[in-house]
């Protein structure tokens, strides 16, 4: 079960709208390595996760995600807010204004559609905790690029804040890993799928 | 029945129903804002759903983050997660 909460995890306050800037940050909401493939691989992975502690982290930190997706559509909202069809065309919305308008919907820069193969639920710890560690990598030299492509530090500040979660999410999915490993035979951490066979764990639970 | 009378079963399925009131006056209330008794309503039960959940935390670990209140161990990630079924 969920609850909202009627404020942004970090503030964000772009008084410069830019249609050529939103349309590369628009990847970070439904693109390869968007939040939205990132809340979406967390939350779908913690059900099948055997070891409570990890599903717990799996669960946080995707509910985390969620508030970074709604960050980054923020961010697409203010710098597309109230300019004209002509100005999204001169600064190279037209391709996405024709089908959305101004609307948030999820693609990558490029125009792809978010779809569901752009994260996997693999039902293997070990297998799904390296998914999530690369994830939070890809992630961040993602945020990384689009540093290197925006200037504006309104823009900038809370893009810079996403690029440090992903950081430390990424060391939260190591422990997460060790703590899986912790419980497998350590000379063949491979032999057991502990999501799936039975007798894996040194302590089951 | 008072909430401290409750079993662990009794006060999961208590927060349930006290909670489910509260969605679901919520939504009303977000397209009748002036509904006066609806307010009430909604005063009355968020009020139940703050008590069972304190009440709760106390007992068998914390359902929200803002009921955890850890003194010198992390009980979050103890709770059973809803989906394993088996507990209420």
């Amino acid at each position: 079960m969920w609850n909202y909460e009627r404020r942004l995890q970090y503030p964000i306050n772009i008084t410069r709208p830019n249609a050529k800037i939103a349309k590369i940050i628009m990847s970070q909401y439904g693109g390869p390595d968007g939040e939205m493939g990132a809340s979406m691989r967390y939350l779908s992975q913690r059900y099948s996760m055997p070891y409570r502690k990890v599903s717990g982290l799996l669960t946080d930190i995707g509910t985390e995600e969620l508030a970074h997706l709604e960050m980054v559509a923020t961010i697409v909202r203010q710098l597309t807010k109230g300019l004209s069809a002509e100005e999204l065309e001169a600064q190279g919305f037209a391709p996405y204004y024709v089908d959305h308008t101004a609307g948030i919907w999820p693609q990558a820069a490029g125009g792809i559609p978010f779809n569901a193969c752009e994260f996997q639920s693999k039902g293997d710890a070990i297998t799904d905790l390296f998914e999530d560690m690369a994830a939070e990598q890809k992630a961040r030299t993602t945020y990384d690029n689009i540093l290197r492509l925006v200037k504006d530090p309104e823009v900038c500040d809370p893009i810079r804040f996403l690029r440090a979660r992903e950081v430390v999410h990424f060391q939260r999915f190591g422990e997460g890993l060790r703590m899986v490993q912790d419980e497998l035979d350590s000379k063949n951490f491979y032999m057991c799928n502990p999501e799936f066979d039975a007798g894996c764990s040194n302590t089951e639970k | 029945m008072m909430i401290n009378q409750m079993n662990q079963a009794q006060l999961l399925h208590w927060i349930d129903m006290v909670s489910f009131a509260v969605v679901d006056i919520t939504e009303y209330l977000d397209t009748h804002p002036q509904d006066e008794k609806a307010i009430n309503y909604f005063n009355h039960y968020i009020d139940l759903r703050r008590s069972a959940l304190q009440a709760y935390a106390q007992k068998y670990g914390p359902l929200t983050i803002d009921s955890a209140n850890p003194d010198n161990y992390w009980n979050w990630s103890d709770v059973p997660l809803p989906w394993e079924g088996g507990n209420c």
